[in-house]
């Protein structure tokens, strides 16, 4: 188990007989009630390929079924049926060439961040922007490990504030505009085709994949995974 | 027999349990799956198609379509990241209504949609007043980000078969995969056989 923000818990999974997965897609997990009642939901796997234990990062709803319970009740050591790994449209892996576009809303950012740590593991170079979208630093994911990602030739990583920025942040504040689009460079711009990866609320969602669009962003060329409900 | 889950006890859903599928929840908000950006289609451009191996093809106008006999009807729809939502309210065309007059002998259709999305479902599960296309959720036009301005709706199966931005149904004598279904997911998607991936 590992703390990745007052709220959310990361949990490390060994799992027999894995037999590998690609960088953005989710399992399903599955727990059991003692009288035999059962509820399962999806969780995004954060680790890349290349590391042999599968990570899944949970951000708990409030009064959710499944999430407190893994990220309140579970302990290290404790057996969880999982199933997987699931989704075919929204992975990548370096071999897929970039540039690459990652944008983040809240938890979306588990999915994308297995592909920064495929492409670190890789130790690949390609031109790769990302910018991520939370509503306060408390709320951030993986802030520290991001700031040391490598290679940082080619990365770059943008943070968002919606609610209330750190103390003394200079950045950007508010939610995905065109103009932070814009902001992100060359390799983000719709001329150089990037590979398009937008994860997160749904309502996340359809703000940034609709200015992607209007950017002239290839709709082909975007995907999405909407995490909650409208 | 599933391990038991430690501590694990579960939140019972205060609804009919025999409305719920296996491994599905009950979901009062209206979550949302697409691959993709949610198109925004212009009307006037719009058109819905009847093509493939049917003796003659059928298109219709937004206006055309509007003007065909409407139904409204409550449905429980399945999602197949398992959240299930009881008693929606929807108002569309039957398919029986759309296919009345198709004559064929092939037995699927692939249904498509507005930025190139597809699904494959059994002409016989479009027949006998268990599909229509929908316009209309809760009384008001359908938004794009849940398929308006029309998505097919066949509620007794996973929620992708209900195509959203439904543009049109090609009839094919043989079964051709779909979107998700090329993509892992179950080719019938039954949520009362939790029919979700290739290998259920
Ligand atoms: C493909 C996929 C990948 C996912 N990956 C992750 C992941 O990596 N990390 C992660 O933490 N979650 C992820 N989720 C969300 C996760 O599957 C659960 O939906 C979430 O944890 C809530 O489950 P729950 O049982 O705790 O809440 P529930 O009991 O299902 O819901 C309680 C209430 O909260 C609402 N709600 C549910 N989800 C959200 C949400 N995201 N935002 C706001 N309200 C919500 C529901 O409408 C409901 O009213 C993913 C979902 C999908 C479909």
């Amino acid at each position: 188990m590992i703390e990745e923000n007052p709220r959310a818990r990361s949990l490390v999974l060994d799992v027999p007989a894995w037999a590998g997965h690609r960088a953005g897609q989710h399992l399903d997990v599955r727990l059991t009630a003692e009288d035999g009642y059962q509820a399962q939901r999806s969780f995004s796997i954060a680790s890349p390929p290349e590391q042999p234990t599968v990570e899944l990062t949970v951000d708990p709803i409030e009064d959710g079924e499944v999430s407190p319970y893994l990220t309140q009740a579970v302990r290290a050591g404790d057996e969880l049926e999982v199933r997987g790994p699931i989704g075919g449209p929204f992975t990548w892996t370096v071999d897929d060439g970039g540039p690459l576009l990652l944008l983040g809303g809240g938890s979306g950012l588990v999915p994308l961040m297995a592909m920064l740590r495929h492409r670190a593991a890789r130790e690949s170079t390609i031109e790769t922007r990302a910018l991520i979208s939370v509503r306060t630093a408390t709320d951030a994911l993986y802030r520290r490990e991001l700031a040391e990602l490598g290679p940082r030739e080619g990365l770059e990583v943008r943070w968002t504030y919606t609610r209330t920025a750190p103390p003394g942040w200079d950045g950007w504040r508010g939610r995905v505009s065109a103009e932070m689009l814009e902001l992100l460079g060359s390799p983000a711009a719709p001329q150089a085709r990037p590979r398009v990866f937008v994860c997160g609320p749904t309502g996340f969602v359809e703000h940034v994949a609709t200015l992607l669009v209007d950017a002239g962003h290839d709709p082909a060329r975007v995907r999405t995974e909407r995490f909650g409900p409208s | 027999m599933a391990p038991i889950t430690r501590g694990f006890l579960g939140r019972r859903p205060d609804v009919d349990p025999t409305r719920i599928p296996p491994g599905q929840y009950f979901e009062r908000g209206f979550p949302v799956l697409s691959a993709g950006p949610t198109p925004r289609p212009d009307l006037a451009a719009w058109s819905f198609t009847i093509d493939g191996a049917v003796g003659r093809s059928a298109s219709w106008s937004w206006d055309d379509f509007m003007a065909l006999p409407k139904e409204t009807f409550t449905v429980d729809i399945h999602c197949v990241t398992k959240w299930s939502k009881l008693d929606t309210a929807w108002g569309g065309v039957s398919l029986d209504t759309l296919l009345d007059g198709v004559e064929t002998q092939a037995e699927y259709v692939t249904a498509w949609s507005e930025g190139g999305y597809t699904t494959n479902v059994p002409l016989a599960d479009l027949r006998g007043g268990r599909a229509w296309v929908a316009y209309e959720y809760d009384g008001a036009p359908l938004e794009p980000e849940h398929g308006g301005p029309a998505r097919l709706l066949v509620p007794h199966l996973y929620f992708w078969k209900s195509a959203k931005w439904v543009r049109g149904l090609t009839v094919t004598v043989q079964d051709q995969p779909g979107f998700w279904e090329q993509n892992g997911y179950h080719n019938y998607g039954d949520p009362w056989r939790e029919q979700r991936y290739w290998s259920d």
